[in-house]
């Protein structure tokens, strides 16, 4: 069995009585493509509530994985994972939609739907804490468009509330994305490249928005990114991920360039430019929804 | 709600949904349209429900059970089966003869006189439409009621189904050999016939040779879909299986109208395998 | 020089053997279908039937009767439009399953379903109905209704299987039911494929909404049945005249709809 890197009062599987019942963690977690190849290998991870973290690394290193195992959406191959103080798969099925509704997962392309219009797919993020009848509803006349209206001027893009999904740039969908997540009362945040395609001011106030969101509502956020200067500029504790194991956990006052260059290899020069655009990987693991 | 502490300026006075007024319009619309539509249709579940009818239903599905599995009637619903294919094969066939004449007539690429001026002669444009009109005609009254018109004429029996479906699968046919042929690439058939080929020639050496594998592959889909026309027109004494379905159904007997009925699911399900094995292996 | 077996002219299978069979298969089937054809192209026949058909002009006129055909007309159009609605809504309902969102067992259960409503024809479904029913519009209604549902059911089904996964998968990783998943994510993407289908199946069914009369399913199928079985031959010209007409105006309509649907 794997031994564990953190004390064992943190991890204590036995009982939930953690010294921060929100604690978020992975603890010696593999997560295997059907081939054999592991996505994440061997990764314990702990995310205290309110924190905010960015990994980075190389494309390919499993920050998409990583990200999507934090939020219950796939299944650890080895491993323990802990969401928000609880154990999501040891919980029965209801449990678990509860839990799910408390955190946020935000793809690394926004899950629009091209015909819908930008105020439903911003309300979409608070249709959890509606009623079916509710949420059916606001489909045919919005029951809060003022809210949508309020998350997306942060965003500046309050002026696309009545479009379509698809009439919109890929930088206003993205922000019509993280308009979602303000509306939500999620309190774990989990984003994969959330302002890859907005210019750097832009994506830099972008992030401030959702840094001070998670802060007010005590919420963890955990971001991958693929510009390692947004990360090092805008958050304190960073994670380095590279084919799927961790290189480093560090603050960021202790990331070296030595470091970073170790994680991306002769990658670096790229990490420093526009991600190239890459398609969700469809990982053949255990999906459980 | 969002509690960050940066202001981003006063929220609109109102925000009015700019589809809400459109969407309500199309909603009465909708009322005042469907409530008339469906009291013309008599739709009215509750007469469904009633007992007479409740009753009714009840014991009709109760002579269904069991099917008929005579050995008599197993015979004659095959003899039936087999003749609704035979009525299907030589319709499709006469269709197809129709067809032909009327598809090379109406057919632009052929014509001689429209290769000088790009631009048709007027009485062979005049005879072109009109030959594009009567296959819309053909086309467009229901088999049916052409299997009507024939049992009228021509009196019970498999001749009235054979005529129907070589009309209206003549159209149908007709309409669609021509747009295959014209979809084709017109300069091949444009040389010969610019170096003095006849319209004949042109088709048999230009267009035909491209063209073929579409055209059987369509007919024999048309063919599969006479199968099914043919059972329907027997309903209105075009002969075949129709003819027996509707006789059974008149004498209440459920038994016999199942069976009929799976084999004619089987029937359609067998052909549709042909069809599809032949389009392969020609197309 | 002798040519290589390769290039050697191989026995043209296709184009010999296939005509072959297809010719004795069709002297098969002409031997089967029974009734007096040398009589059917007799000299007589054909003046016969060429009689019949002339006698069908004029149409008959007279605002009684023109009222009367319009009156049918409309109900013709009312069990078109009643019934496509009915098996959109049925049509997705059965869709859902059958899309394979409720597991395989559902799945199947549910395409086989879709596949009966799908193969009987409506005029056998009308027929059947009537007997439950009795006479008139209401079995036709319910006839379209039920081989319509069995159509798009499968046509839905096959929409809702091609879509894009990730809108509806995001939803519910963020903790959304499926119910309103499927409204705010599915739904939006695969709405205008369903229009387009429904409509283009109204086109269909206002032609099979005209013939279904003639087993007493009401509208002008009816009428038509009616002077036609008295032949009268000349209102049956104005009622056909009408079917030709009103098929025309739904084309038209559902072609219009459809355009404005890609935009």
């Amino acid at each position: 069995m794997h031994v564990s890197a953190f004390p064992a009062s943190v991890t204590d599987s036995a009982s939930d009585t953690l010294t921060d019942p929100m604690l978020s963690s992975l603890d010696g977690v593999r997560v295997s493509y059907a081939g054999g190849v592991a996505a994440l290998d061997e990764v314990s991870l702990l995310f205290a509530r309110g924190e905010q973290v960015a990994i980075i690394g190389p494309s390919g290193a499993g920050k998409t994985t990583l990200l999507h195992t934090l939020g219950c959406a796939i299944r650890p191959t080895a491993g323990r994972v802990r969401v928000l103080g609880r154990d999501p798969w040891a919980m029965p099925y209801k449990a678990l939609h509860r839990l799910r509704s408390e955190l946020f997962i935000a793809p690394q392309s926004p899950p629009l739907p091209p015909r819908q219009r930008v105020v439903n797919a911003v309300l979409a993020g608070r249709v959890p804490q509606w009623t079916t009848w509710n949420a059916l509803k606001s489909l045919l006349h919005p029951l809060d468009a003022g809210a949508a209206h309020h998350a997306l001027a942060h965003f500046r893009v309050e002026d696309k509330l009545f479009l379509r999904c698809d009439r919109l740039s890929g930088g206003e969908r993205q922000r019509v994305g993280l308009a979602r997540l303000l509306v939500s009362k999620a309190r774990l945040l989990l984003l994969d490249e959330p302002v890859s395609a907005l210019d750097p001011a832009l994506a830099k106030s972008a992030l401030e928005t959702l840094q001070q969101e998670a802060f007010a509502r005590g919420a963890t956020l955990v971001v991958g990114l693929h510009a390692v200067d947004l990360a090092l500029a805008r958050f304190a504790r960073l994670i380095g991920l590279r084919s799927g194991r961790v290189a480093f956990d560090l603050p960021r006052a202790k990331v070296t360039d030595a470091l970073l260059a170790h994680l991306y290899g002769a990658d670096l020069g790229v990490a420093f430019q526009e991600p190239p655009s890459t398609d969700d990987a469809r990982l053949r693991v255990t999906r459980c929804l | 709600m969002s509690t960050v502490v940066r202001s981003v300026g006063p929220a609109p006075a109102s925000l009015r949904d700019p589809s809400g007024p459109a969407r309500i319009v199309w909603t009465i619309a909708a009322i005042l349209i469907l409530i008339p539509a469906a009291w013309l249709a008599e739709f009215n579940p509750a007469t469904l429900m009633g007992e007479a009818s409740l009753r009714a239903t009840g014991q009709f599905l109760a002579t269904f059970f069991p099917p008929a599995l005579g050995l008599d009637f197993l015979e004659l619903v095959a003899r039936a089966a087999w003749k609704t294919v035979a009525i299907a094969t030589v319709g499709t066939t006469l269709a197809v003869l129709i067809a032909i004449p009327f598809a090379l007539i109406a057919n632009r690429q052929l014509s001689v006189s429209a290769l000088a001026e790009e631009r048709m002669c007027f009485a062979c444009a005049a005879v072109r439409t009109g030959v594009r009109w009567l296959l819309i005609a053909l086309r467009t009254v229901p088999e049916i009621v052409w299997a009507l018109l024939f049992v009228r004429a021509v009196g019970l029996g498999d001749a009235a189904g054979v005529i129907a479906i070589a009309l209206t699968y003549g159209g149908m046919l007709g309409k669609v050999y021509m747009e295959i042929l014209e979809s084709n690439d017109a300069r091949t058939t444009r040389a010969l016939l610019v170096n003095g080929a006849s319209r004949m020639q042109a088709l048999l050496y230009g267009t035909l040779p491209v063209c073929l594998p579409e055209l059987v592959s369509y007919t024999v889909y048309r063919w599969e879909c006479a199968i099914r026309a043919s059972v329907i027109m027997g309903f209105v004494g075009a002969g075949g299986l129709g003819m027996q379905m509707e006789l059974s159904l008149k004498m209440f007997a459920g038994g016999e109208v199942l069976t009929m009925l799976a084999v004619f699911v089987a029937l359609v399900w067998f052909a549709d395998l042909v069809s599809a094995a032949l389009r392969r292996w020609l197309g | 020089m002798s040519i290589p077996a390769s290039a050697a002219p191989r026995f043209p299978v296709k184009s010999v053997l296939v005509p072959t069979v297809f010719l004795v298969f069709l002297g098969a089937c002409i031997t089967t279908l029974s009734g007096d054809w040398s009589g059917l192209f007799s000299r007589a026949a054909v003046a016969n039937m060429l009689a019949f058909f002339v006698s069908f002009f004029p149409p008959a006129g007279g605002v009684a009767f023109l009222q009367r055909v319009v009156a049918a007309a409309m109900e013709t159009l009312a069990i078109s439009l009643i019934g496509t609605l009915l098996a959109a809504i049925g049509g997705l309902a059965l869709a859902l399953p059958a899309s394979g969102r409720s597991g395989k067992i559902a799945k199947a259960l549910t395409r086989w379903v879709a596949n009966v409503l799908r193969a009987v024809p409506e005029l056998v479904w009308a027929a059947m109905i009537v007997v439950a029913a009795g006479l008139g519009p209401l079995a036709g209604t319910l006839a379209l209704a039920i081989h319509t549902t069995g159509v798009l059911g499968r046509l839905f089904a096959e929409s809702l299987e091609n879509i894009a996964p990730e809108p509806y998968e995001a939803l519910r990783r963020n903790g959304v039911s499926p119910m309103p998943a499927f409204w705010y994510a599915t739904f939006p993407q695969v709405l205008p494929q369903l229009v387009s289908y429904t409509l283009y199946r109204w086109e269909n069914n206002i032609r099979a909404a005209a013939v279904l009369g003639v087993v007493g399913a009401g509208g002008l199928g009816q009428m038509l049945y009616v002077h036609l079985s008295l032949f009268q031959v000349q209102e049956a010209s104005t009622v056909l005249i009408a079917v030709v007409v009103l098929v025309g105006l739904v084309d038209a309509a559902s072609n219009a709809a459809r355009a404005r649907l890609i935009r």
